[in-house]
């Protein structure tokens, strides 16, 4: 049994935004790195299954792509106990159908039984990325995944997908599929110590990007988002303002 | 070109907000339904040129079953643009059909225009604390996943003319049984007049107690977001946001919430909304009526001293 998931190292702000001379991104001073918190639980959903129906020799395989300081996110994934990772070279922000076009070769050529994306990045918040990666492989796909119950040797899965409101679809899909894992689905596991010293020594095998064609979409200006009718700052010190919040919920509750 | 969107026999009210959307640009304003019986759903708002009726021999939503019918929809009317809901179903879709047929491609948008022939669509980075405008490849079809709210509904009054249009369906490999409703909760938050609302800032499990009684104190009912949900330390009938309940209460205080589009999707039209964040570029305080750069806990402090 083998398990792709694919894993991206998002960007978080801080307090303070400045943008790119050409006004194009972010400057990336001003961001943090993370892995994406629904690949973590991705991660986690795949090391699952394979201790709960593994046998000797089953692989968790986690790709990326991205310049190599996406290898600190891919890390955290072996730490967790990912067996392999593969990194994608390529180090320009790209839309998620580039993004698939990108990882499909890699995954082909690993053949697994299972292709877990998250439901999306918490940077791009495009969702997009793992049904159009499903498409490119000709893979079964289901959005937004909740439970899986796996019956390899019956090439099916039985999975909840999380509609609006909490309503769950349980749905029935061949196998192999992609599916896209929602946070809440399992706890992801902490990596001690000892092993984050261990995938630090780990090898992750870096190829060149396939042909991408033509970009889904390109950036022309990002900017600061207009505030609305804008909040009405409360000033001085917490005292100040929680009898002004006081004031506001017992004047609007009359 | 839009889809129209229904779960269980209803029609979304995301479908006008699509007719809107779509009369941002240029051309006929075309409204397909795919169902068993696509006649139920009236459609005819103000502002469609077309509707196109897909029978199905099925009731439910399955991806495959959408692709093809949109698939052979693109093929045969040719719109410049199509236009879905950023909602699961279309997430399941949307993005193959894109990446099948090499679309100019975005989801999440939130604004439309044109300009000269060009489409530029608006949509948000790095958790909703920046916007961009996007512009697509020239000459080919852009499909578009469209952020619910954003647009106004068209009014009902339309009058354009329905045809039918019978698709070939593969058999689905990703197959609907049936649903689960979510399970019903202790508390129904949606009726609650004065809402204390906790968010991942409250950092751990421990502090949940110490946020039930500030809540009783202040003659509020609790709610949180969703990682506190995931995270096992509140039930989910408590969660607020796209994938839990959409509250409308007098007043909405937001403590250590971020506002994430999701979580806004369910409380952003409540009377009165409060936000403490220590972040001042917190996309929550693009909605909130009252907001406040400060640590929940030195406030939350302060609310417990007020008798
Ligand atoms: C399909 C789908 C459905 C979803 N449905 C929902 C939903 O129904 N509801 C929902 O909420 N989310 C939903 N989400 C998740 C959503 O995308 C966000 O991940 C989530 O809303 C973030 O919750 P948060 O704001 O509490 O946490 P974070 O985004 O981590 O924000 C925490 C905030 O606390 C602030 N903070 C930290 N410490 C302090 C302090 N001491 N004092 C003051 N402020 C502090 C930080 O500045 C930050 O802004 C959904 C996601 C998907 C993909
Ligand atoms: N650069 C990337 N490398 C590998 N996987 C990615 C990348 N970007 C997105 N993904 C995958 O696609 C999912 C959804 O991301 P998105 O479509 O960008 O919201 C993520 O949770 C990852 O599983």
């Amino acid at each position: 049994m083998k398990i792709v998931v694919c894993v991206k190292q998002v960007a978080v702000l801080g307090d303070e935004v400045e943008f790119t001379a050409d006004a194009r991104d972010v400057d990336p001073d001003f961001l943090d790195f993370a892995l994406n918190e629904w690949d973590s639980y991705a991660t986690e959903e795949a090391l699952h299954i394979r201790e709960d129906l593994g046998a000797e020799g089953d692989e968790v395989v986690v790709v990326s792509v991205g310049g190599a300081h996406v290898e600190d996110a891919m890390r955290r994934c072996l730490a967790m106990g990912a067996d392999r990772a593969i990194r994608v070279d390529h180090s320009r922000p790209a839309d998620p159908i580039t993004v698939a076009r990108l990882v499909a070769p890699v995954v082909q050529r690993e053949s697994p039984d299972l292709v877990f994306c998250g439901v999306q990045s918490s940077d791009g918040v495009q969702a997009a990325t793992g049904t159009a990666l499903a498409e490119l492989l000709d893979l079964p796909r289901v959005a937004v995944v909740t439970r899986i119950e796996w019956d390899p040797s019956a090439g099916r899965a039985t999975v909840r997908r999380e509609l609006e409101g909490g309503l769950l679809d349980v749905t029935e899909v061949d196998t192999p599929a992609l599916l896209t894992i929602q946070t809440g689905i399992n706890q992801p596991r902490y990596a001690n110590l000892r092993a984050i010293k261990q995938a630090e020594q780990k090898q992750i095998a870096v190829v060149s990007p396939a042909e991408q064609g033509e970009p889904a979409y390109r950036v022309r200006r990002m900017f600061a988002p207009p505030k609305g009718e804008g909040a009405q700052i409360l000033a001085g010190g917490p005292a100040d303002i929680a009898r002004r919040i006081r004031e506001i919920v017992e004047e609007r509750l009359k | 070109m839009i889809v129209a969107e229904h779960l269980r026999g209803e029609l979304r009210e995301l479908t006008r907000e699509l007719v809107t959307a779509a009369q941002q640009l240029s051309g006929p304003v075309t409204v397909a339904v795919i169902a068993r019986d696509p006649t139920v759903f009236d459609v005819s708002f103000q502002g469609v040129d077309e509707i196109v009726n897909v029978p199905l021999g099925q009731e439910e939503f399955e991806n495959d079953v959408y692709q093809t019918a949109l698939e052979a929809l693109i093929a045969d009317r040719q719109p410049h643009a199509v236009l879905l809901g950023f909602t699961v179903n279309s997430m399941g879709y949307g993005p193959a059909v894109a990446a099948k047929l090499a679309l100019g491609f975005a989801s999440d948008v939130h604004g439309l225009a044109l300009e000269g022939e060009t489409v530029v669509a608006t949509r948000s980075f790095y958790g909703g604390k920046v916007d961009a405008e996007l512009e697509f490849p020239a000459e080919r079809p852009v499909l578009l996943l469209v952020r619910p709210t954003a647009f106004a509904p068209a009014a009902d009054g339309g009058n354009a003319p329905a045809t039918e249009f019978a698709v070939e369906l593969p058999p689905a490999r990703a197959r609907h049984l049936e649903f689960e409703e979510a399970a019903m909760g202790d508390v129904d938050i949606t009726t609650a007049d004065f809402l204390l609302s906790v968010g991942r800032g409250i950092g751990d499990k421990e502090a949940i107690p110490r946020f039930e009684q500030l809540a009783d104190k202040l003659g509020a009912v609790l709610s949180v977001s969703r990682p506190l949900v995931d995270a096992g330390w509140m039930p989910n009938a408590r969660q607020v946001g796209q994938s839990g309940k959409t509250v409308k209460p007098k007043v909405y205080l937001a403590l250590g919430i971020s506002g994430a589009v999701q979580h806004l999707a369910g409380m952003k039209t409540s009377d009165t909304i409060i936000a403490v964040n220590t972040d001042p570029e917190a996309a929550i305080f693009n909605v909130a009526h009252f907001g406040a750069v400060a640590d929940l806990f030195d406030v939350a402090a302060e609310l417990e001293k007020l008798s």
